[in-house]
């Protein structure tokens, strides 16, 4: 299978398999007008199988919010067609308008400015709860 | 001390603190009579409440200040759809301290974020209500002389309790507590709250057997059963006697044990107790007075 090298973007290596499409959808890639590419159950030495997504651009977004999907997922900058980092998104200490808050009784449901803000209660367990109610963040 | 929102936001020393005020109003109520001449509260209540409000509005009445509010949304400008974070903005103008009490979790919080003066949660929905925790502390420290090394049992709807959760986290900061956890399978603490208990070291039962846990008690704190918290009828009826105290079941207990509820009752504890003098649900409502009013003090005056 052939695929435009990259020339300034991203490369999302080593997602669990099947999962590469949870990710393409809350990196809301769809909607770029760039190359973008998702490649399912590629062959990995370690995994037996991974996805992969290449973006041909750096999407505005923390990133490191990806760590709450999958930390395990390795991500590459390319610059001029040269990878010049490439590092595990860390779980980040605090989200905002990431994920809603599902608690009918939280004030977000009825203050509708509010940001949802989720702060990293747990590190080993990946627990998040919403700041306001103290819910445990809904699953990606 | 910017605002109250949860017990969390106060560590021991704030806590004795505030206690040592509360007994100090106790004891000497004239010295304190005008220490908020010309201050405000803003006792802002979105859903119907009898102690907390008039606990608050007595405890701001009783140190010389006054008080402005509304003791339902629909009397606020939050039925015209005003946001908490709006309404707080413009009671800061008009208010030193705002006391709040909303239906939505979290809704205290937002308020502090956009308040411009202190605001000390007065209960949100079924999430925190700090001051209640205060004045439970206080309770305790009042009758027993100390908040340390005490066997302290909960007992009732522990699932959904609130308020044990807060009282179970305040009392394991302090040394040699033990807790004997009363209820239904239905209705056990939640892990989190057993996570916390085991992650500081603080020893902890479970039972779902009230007379048996009785005769070791120090302090006993009751809760209502709720019917809806049940999902199917037969087992509310199997159990909601077992959880509803009663002067047989006291028979084992301990001489100075005291019992405590956060109030209101139904059933879950006799009328006939109310006499015996181990009874102390009253004397809550009294001390919650108390510690507003040390609370008002420290948030006003930096006072402690």
């Amino acid at each position: 299978m052939n695929i435009d090298a990259i020339r300034n973007g991203i490369v999302i290596d080593h997602i669990k398999a099947g999962d590469g499409m949870r990710i393409y959808n809350f990196l809301n890639l769809g909607a770029l007008d760039c190359s973008v590419a998702l490649i399912k159950n590629a062959s990995s030495t370690k995994a037996g199988k991974k996805d992969i997504i290449k973006v041909d651009r750096v999407p505005d977004i923390d990133l490191n919010a990806l760590g709450f999907i999958d930390p395990n997922i390795t991500i590459n900058i390319i610059r001029d067609s040269v990878r010049v980092e490439k590092y595990h998104p860390e779980l980040p200490m605090k989200m905002t308008n990431i994920l809603i808050c599902k608690n009918p009784r939280c004030i977000t449901t009825t203050e509708q400015e509010l940001p949802h803000v989720f702060v990293l209660t747990d590190r080993e367990k990946h627990e998040y709860r919403c700041v306001y109610c103290e819910s445990r963040a809904p699953a990606l | 001390m910017k605002s109250l929102i949860s017990i969390m936001d106060l560590d021991e020393r704030d806590i004795n603190a505030l206690m040592d005020t509360a007994d100090d109003i106790v004891a000497r109520p004239g010295a304190y009579a005008h220490k908020m001449a010309g201050k405000k509260l803003a006792s802002l209540f979105f859903e119907p409440s009898t102690r907390t409000r008039l606990s608050f509005e007595a405890a701001m009445y009783e140190l010389g200040g006054n008080v402005i509010g509304f003791s339902e949304a629909q009397s606020s400008s939050a039925a015209k759809g005003e946001s908490v974070a709006d309404t707080v903005k413009t009671v800061s103008c008009y208010a030193d301290i705002i006391a709040m009490r909303h239906p939505k979790e979290g809704a205290p919080l937002v308020a502090s974020q956009s308040a411009t003066v202190p605001v000390i949660n007065a209960g949100d929905g079924g999430h925190n209500h700090p001051t209640q925790t205060l004045a439970d502390l206080f309770t305790i420290r009042r009758e027993k002389g100390r908040v340390s090394g005490l066997t302290v049992g909960v007992c009732g709807d522990l699932k959904f309790g609130r308020t044990v959760h807060s009282l179970l986290e305040a009392l394991s900061r302090y040394e040699g507590n033990r807790f004997v956890m009363v209820s239904p399978e239905e209705l056990k603490v939640p892990s989190y709250v057993k996570q916390h208990l085991k992650n500081n070291h603080v020893p902890y039962t479970q039972t779902t057997d009230l007379s048996q846990a009785l005769p070791e008690l120090d302090v006993l704190y009751m809760t209502r059963v709720q019917k809806e918290r049940f999902f199917n009828e037969a087992d509310y009826i199997r159990l909601k006697d077992s959880y509803v105290l009663t002067p047989q079941k006291l028979e084992g207990a301990k001489g100075d044990l005291i019992i405590m509820h956060p109030l209101p009752r139904v059933n879950e504890i006799s009328v006939a107790i109310d006499q015996d003098p181990r009874a102390c649900y009253f004397k809550q409502v009294l001390n919650g007075k108390y510690m507003r009013m040390a609370l008002i003090l420290m948030m006003l005056e930096g006072e402690k």
